[in-house]
């Protein structure tokens, strides 16, 4: 039996080969030298876009939703008490409280109806209260993983395993790029953060890197010390004027060789070279806060005059989209809040809710909201129970993948609304359930992208931005 | 070379004739290459291998199962074709839901054809054992024996090449032929000495020379690692939570040893996979077997151990996929594979291979000496000659001191007892007191001994062997039935073996004669290296969907070849660079580039820009900075400030960058510390991975940043002023000599008389400038290395400003970045 397979596949193997061996190039070949190109030409906008620029406001860490977000007030009559199993279901915990008693732990800050339909906000976000007419918030987010780097990873590139491309990453291959002189793909990464400094997850390249897409496609983080963008000074002793030489020589002499080889990458490098160079001047003035007006440096709070702060980001960030940088994604660390809670959360509050609601107004002043979708959310929740010692108001949560509350603002999204439900302990959703891969998923179809369409060929598979599983826009959010 | 060139030509027209002989009819389609990856990207996922997701009980990947849809010969009265066709969404296929492209028009054609053949179906190419064939046409030519430099591989670049009209380009001119060989070979460019050597030989064999020089030279297996290291996700850092440090360097210097004295391939995968079971392994062994402990890996403390341990299982086990059979396996951790034969069972089957590690899924606490070290059990110790002295000195002092504490303390014991003469014991304390200091010291100095010695991690297996088991939709926590260790069950099964089968039975099954995949997998990777893109495009995946491969009769015989070899890897990597098709020129018509952007058919020579680490190892080398250190821990040369600061944790070990000083930064870009959560920059703004997964291949880009990267970096700019103050050391020399000293050291090639004056206009402008503007000529010599040497003079300042800004130039054009 053996044998005779062995026998047939030996037989159709040198029918294949034979195949190839002659005439398959109009065919085969010619497929084989296009599928490249075929699947890059493919994406592009699939149907009409809401917006043409997003700002992710990722909260590394993970924010507690209980306190921010999604208000209990029933919990107060059950402080200390046992999570009924019925609600967490043996469902897994992470180490750290693995066999732990599960008691719970209300939140110590009050919420209040704001805005036109009234939607609850905690006493910890003022300002956000203030615009929330805007925003539409997800109480019924959930995520596969129950630690930080999956949690992170799965968020940012689809799967909890490293290798995969991050959404901006996604966007700028399959939309490419708006304007001729910055990148399509900005990182602003918080150099600090008031909330305590043992609170703070790790970040890694690759939650704005390619993966597998080309580089040229990966997030360009800015620096809040020195160059704002890697290397884009010129060194001591070179100035505009020596650069211009330096690059006219080389440019011309790269032309001369393109025209002796023939190959079209050459003016490619060419035509790098003077983007880097046009670079050099756009990124500074784009940093330079100095033409901005009293009022809205005061409008983004104090922090704004600190580089590296939070508020500092989200002006550069509405900078960056009036420029047309596609995609800016601001990473804000230290909500790991396991134990002393109420205190670090209100350092983290201070740093984002200000300058996010800034951000929010600054825009929609200058008609922008309408075309720029503003994200807000962390990698998941955190549990309902107390991690740690418990008093009414101290206490501590540890991660929670099966509820958490994001929100998202202006890029054709309903204001003023939240989503989703949470059972009354903030714990299980029970209804309409976001999963992050819906989320994204309706990210990119604001931008006008069907993310089942938008796939590259690696490891055998389309890889998309939402992963293997199936994903569902969130139609009920869109206005 | 003209002699040569005279001889292809008589043999093109040769080659042209025999081709139009044979020509098989035109509407022959074979399923491999024109039907499966059809059938497997728009059908497979719901018509395929995987029983749980399958749709109307229809299986497309083979011949039973599909009967009652297909009518062999009869495409009109076939279901499949029909549904391909239709125009009814609720019919057609693939369905609109699937979101899949629809078949165009050319691929129903052929599967119509396919059909009316009668609808063959065939295994998998890749899973076939190869075969070595010469074409037909090539057997007559090497019968002729006028024509000695006509190789094997070129038989059948040109067989495919004369099919399409076209034949292979002119040969490379010497300097750039010697320029891409020394790239391709060591990774650097060609020293003077070198080229002189080679321009001056005019023997038939002077190529041939020169490839066993370089063959020999101790840069050929450094940078046949670096291909090496990225494919095994290689890294200094653990790559998750606080991406801790992690020290695999003994690893690297065992792969490098390996490309050097030219370890056979087989012996090489073996010793990786198993080298911990071999019998009586050597240190080598051990240190190979490190292969196993190169996965991502959390440090304890938040994850589950049982989750990081299927994490830690799943990525070793993926890694063997990747690196040696060329498949996707991993996509068969929840399911079967939706496009190869790979069952979730199979994959747990190669799963239990690797379950059994006899160490913790998670590393170890902060503070001690193992966590300073980077080691986490198991490991061995590896101390120099030195080292081992000092070591023992250090343990017999250690052991003293302690027989000395533990006597004062019984006669204090004693004294308490027996004597109320507390003089006596307070004098007896504080002897203790001394005595204890002096051991503790010691035992300091040998924990910072400790500190410089390296350590390996090694495999290990536990003695009762861990049950593996299905895992439920891949869930750590759902184990379904226990799985025996064995191999995917659609390739040539292991020996049977006594014992329980083992790693070592695997690796040996990985390199066995009847392994289809791994010298397919193996040269087609080489293959890349030398020509940009493998024949095999996705040379991680020789699955149904990957690409076929461009020329499988080559492939197959270069896999062949390489098995009867004995895997001699050197022998391979010459018989590539020796044929014309290597040596071809890649200067070409736009014609040719547009029509074969990539390349496949290799009509020309490949031409494709450097990766990062030779862009940046040049820049070292033709400066003159280069340290050409072998082996050790990695480097820290510098990178601005702060960016592992800004990703890093508080107790992140390390948190901070704190570049090497002296020679070390200047050494191979092979040795500098990887954290994989932030790379060096200089290496990932030109493609370079992560390293978090295994990567076969890089993309290959060219971005603003990479420009900005090149003509800003600190230490490339440094380099710069440093061949400066060089050449103008040469104080009788014109600027043309110099400038055409510095134009061949950089680039190899002698100036054009045009390439010439440009450059000395463009030298004079720089000088202008620099004349006007003393500040600036000033802020321009803070670059130099070498301060105590700098020109006092104004004029002399101008000078080494102007020619800083010139050797500049010459390092950012596009010839000096490229393979050409």
């Amino acid at each position: 039996m053996h044998s005779l397979q062995q026998l047939s596949d030996r037989q159709n193997r040198r029918r294949f080969l034979k195949h190839n061996a002659m005439g398959l190039g109009a065919t085969a070949l010619g497929s084989l030298l296009s599928q490249q190109q075929a699947t890059a030409a493919e994406p592009g906008l699939h149907f009409a876009a809401k917006a043409k620029r997003v700002i992710f406001m990722f909260m590394a860490g993970a924010p507690s939703q209980i306190d921010l977000f999604d208000p209990k007030p029933e919990l107060d009559d059950m402080f200390e008490q046992p999570l009924p199993s019925s609600v967490s279901n043996g469902q897994r915990v992470t180490a750290m409280t693995k066999g732990k008693a599960q008691l719970i732990a209300p939140s110590m800050f009050k919420f209040a109806q704001k805005g036109q339909n009234g939607v609850y906000m905690s006493e910890l976000l003022p300002h956000l209260s203030d615009v929330v007419d805007d925003i539409c918030f997800i109480r019924s987010m959930n995520t596969d993983a129950i630690n930080h780097d999956p949690g992170k990873t799965l968020f940012c590139t689809g799967t909890e395993i490293p290798g995969s491309a991050s959404m901006g990453a996604w966007l700028s291959y399959g939309l490419g790029r708006i304007n001729e002189n910055l990148p399509d793909f900005v990182v602003l990464n918080s150099a600090f953060w008031t909330g305590g400094t043992g609170n703070v997850q790790a970040l890694y390249s690759r939650l704005w890197g390619s993966g597998y897409l080309p580089s040229k496609h990966q997030g360009v983080a800015f620096q809040p010390a020195g160059d704002p963008v890697l290397f884009l000074s010129n060194p001591n002793g070179v100035n505009r004027d020596s650069r211009r030489t330096m690059l006219d020589l080389v440019g011309k002499l790269n032309a001369e060789h393109h025209e002796q080889v023939g190959d079209p990458e050459i003016q490619t490098t060419i035509a790098q070279q003077e983007m880097a160079f046009r670079m050099q001047a756009s990124v500074p003035e784009l940093t330079d806060l100095d033409g901005e007006p009293q009022h809205i440096l005061e409008m983004y709070g104090p922090e704004v005059q600190k580089s590296g702060s939070f508020a500092r980001n989200c002006l550069l960030a509405r900078r960056m989209v009036e420029r047309d940088v596609r995609f800016v994604q601001l990473f804000h660390r230290g909500w790991d809040h396991h134990v002393g809670l109420p205190g670090k959360i209100k350092g983290q509050a201070y740093d984002v809710d200000q300058a996010a609601a800034a951000l929010l107004k600054d825009l929609k002043q200058r008609d922008l909201l309408k075309d720029t979708l503003v994200v807000f959310g962390g990698e998941f929740g955190r549990t309902t129970f107390c991690q740690g010692k418990l008093s009414h108001t101290n206490y501590g949560r540890d991660h929670h993948p099966r509820c958490f509350t994001a929100w998202m603002a202006g890029g054709g999204v309903k204001g003023g609304i939240s989503y989703g439900q949470t059972d009354e302990f903030s714990y299980n959703v029970v209804e309409n359930p976001v999963h992050v891969r819906d989320f994204n998923a309706t990210i990119l179809h604001q931008l006008g992208i069907d993310h089942n369409k938008l796939t590259f060929p690696y490891l055998g598979l389309d890889q998309k931005l939402t992963g293997v599983k199936e994903a569902h826009v969130v139609h009920d959010i869109l206005s | 070379m003209n002699c040569f060139l005279k001889s292809l030509s008589v043999r093109f027209t040769l080659l042209v004739i025999t081709a139009c002989s044979g020509q098989l009819a035109a509407d022959d389609v074979s399923f491999n290459r024109d039907i499966r990856p059809l059938l497997s990207d728009r059908c497979f996922s719901c018509h395929g291998f995987d029983e749980e997701h399958r749709e109307a009980d229809l299986r497309l990947d083979r011949r039973e199962g599909a009967e009652d849809w297909l009518a062999p010969g009869e495409p009109d009265d076939s279901e499949i074709l029909r549904r391909i066709i239709s125009d009814d969404d609720d019919e057609v296929m693939p369905p609109p839901h699937a979101h899949k492209p629809r078949f165009t028009d050319a691929q129903i054609e052929l599967i119509r054809t396919w059909i009316k053949q009668g609808a063959p179906y065939e295994t998998h190419w890749s899973f076939v054992p190869p075969e070595s064939e010469l074409p037909a046409k090539m057997k007559i030519i090497t019968d002729d024996g006028n024509i000695p430099r006509l190789t094997e591989i070129d038989s059948f670049i040109l067989d495919r090449l004369n099919q399409e009209g076209q034949s292979i380009s002119n040969m490379a001119d010497k300097r750039t032929l010697f320029r891409r060989l020394s790239f391709d070979l060591t990774g650097l460019p060609p020293n003077a000495d070198q080229l002189k050597r080679f321009l001056q030989d005019d023997s038939e064999i002077a190529y041939e020379k020169a490839v066993d020089r370089l063959l020999e030279s101790e840069r050929y297996g450094e940078h046949m690692a670096r291909y090496w290291l990225d494919l095994v996700r290689f890294s200094d850092t653990n790559g998750l939570h606080h991406d801790h440090y992690r020290d695999m360097t003994p690893y690297r210097d065992w792969v490098i040893d390996s490309f050097n004295k030219n370890r056979p391939y087989n012996e090489f995968v073996i010793d990786q996979v198993a080298g911990d079971l071999v019998p009586n392994p050597t240190t080598d062994q051990l240190i190979a077997s490190g292969f196993n402990r190169l996965h991502l890996i959390i440090d304890v403390g938040t994850a589950l151990p049982e989750e990081s341990l299927n994490r830690n299982v799943i990525d070793r086990t993926t890694a063997v996929g990747t690196a040696f059979m060329g498949l996707t396996v991993q996509c068969a951790t929840c399911h079967d594979h939706k496009y190869d034969p790979i069952t979730q069972r199979d994959f747990y089957q190669l799963y239990a291979f690797f379950n059994n590690f006899d160490g913790q899924p998670e590393t170890g606490r902060r503070g001690t000496l193992d966590f300073k070290r980077g080691l986490q059990q198991p490991y061995i110790n590896l101390p120099s000659d030195e080292q081992k002295t000092q070591l023992a000195a250090l343990e017999l002092a250690i052991a003293a001191a302690q027989k000395l504490t533990r006597a004062t303390t019984n006669e204090i014991k004693v004294a308490q007892r027996s004597s109320i003469d507390s003089a006596k014991i307070t004098r007896l304390e504080n002897r203790l007191k001394v005595e204890t200091k002096k051991q503790k010291s010691l035992q300091q100095k040998r924990d910072q001994l400790m500190l410089k010695i390296p350590g390996a991690l090694v495999m290990k297996e536990r003695e009762k062997i861990r049950p593996a088991h299905l895992l439920v939709r891949g869930q750590y926590d759902q184990p379904g039935e226990v799985v025996e260790r064995n191999t995917p069950s659609f390739l040539p099964p292991m020996k049977d073996t006594e014992l329980t089968r083992n790693r070592l039975d695997l690796a040996k099954w990985l390199v066995s004669e009847e392994n289809p995949l791994t010298a397919r997998v193996t040269v087609n990777r080489f293959w890349q290296q030398f020509f940009g893109t493998g024949i095999v495009r996705t040379s991680e995946d020789f699955g149904a969907q990957g690409e076929v491969p461009s020329h499988p009769e080559l492939l197959d015989y270069l896999a062949v070849q390489l098995t009867q070899s004995n895997w001699d890897v050197k022998k391979l990597v010459k018989q590539i660079v020796m044929s014309a098709t290597y040596r071809q020129s890649s200067a070409a018509s736009p014609e040719s580039y547009a029509n074969d952007p990539k390349n496949r058919l290799l009509s020309r020579g490949a031409r494709f820009r450097l990766d990062a680490e030779v862009i940046r190892d040049q820049i070292l080398a033709v400066t003159g900075l280069l340290n050409d250190d072998l082996f050790g821990k990695s480097v820290k040369p510098p990178q601005p400030d702060g960016l592992w600061k800004l990703v890093a944790m508080p107790y992140s070990y390390p948190r901070i960058f704190e570049a090497d000083t002296g020679t070390k930064i200047y050494r191979r870009s092979l040795y500098t510390f990887w954290k994989r959560g932030l790379p060096p920059p200089q290496l990932t703004i030109f493609d370079a991975p992560t390293r978090e997964a295994c990567v076969a291949r890089r993309e290959r880009t060219n971005t603003p940043l990479q420009a900005l990267l090149l003509m800003n970096e600190q230490q490339y700019f440094q380099a710069s002023m440093h061949f400066a103050q060089t050449l103008l050391q040469r104080k009788h020399a014109s600027d043309s000599q110099r400038l055409q000293h510095a134009y061949e050291a950089v680039t190899t090639q002698l100036p054009s008389q045009s390439a010439q004056k440009r450059l000395l206009q463009g030298l004079q402008q720089f000088k202008t400038l620099y004349a006007d503007d003393e500040k600036l000529t000033a802020q321009m010599l803070t670059h130099s290395l070498s301060p105590d040497q700098l020109p006092t003079d104004q004029a002399g300042k101008v000078q080494l400003s102007a020619w800083t800004m010139l050797i500049h130039s010459l390092l950012n054009l596009d010839t000096t970045r490229a393979h050409e």
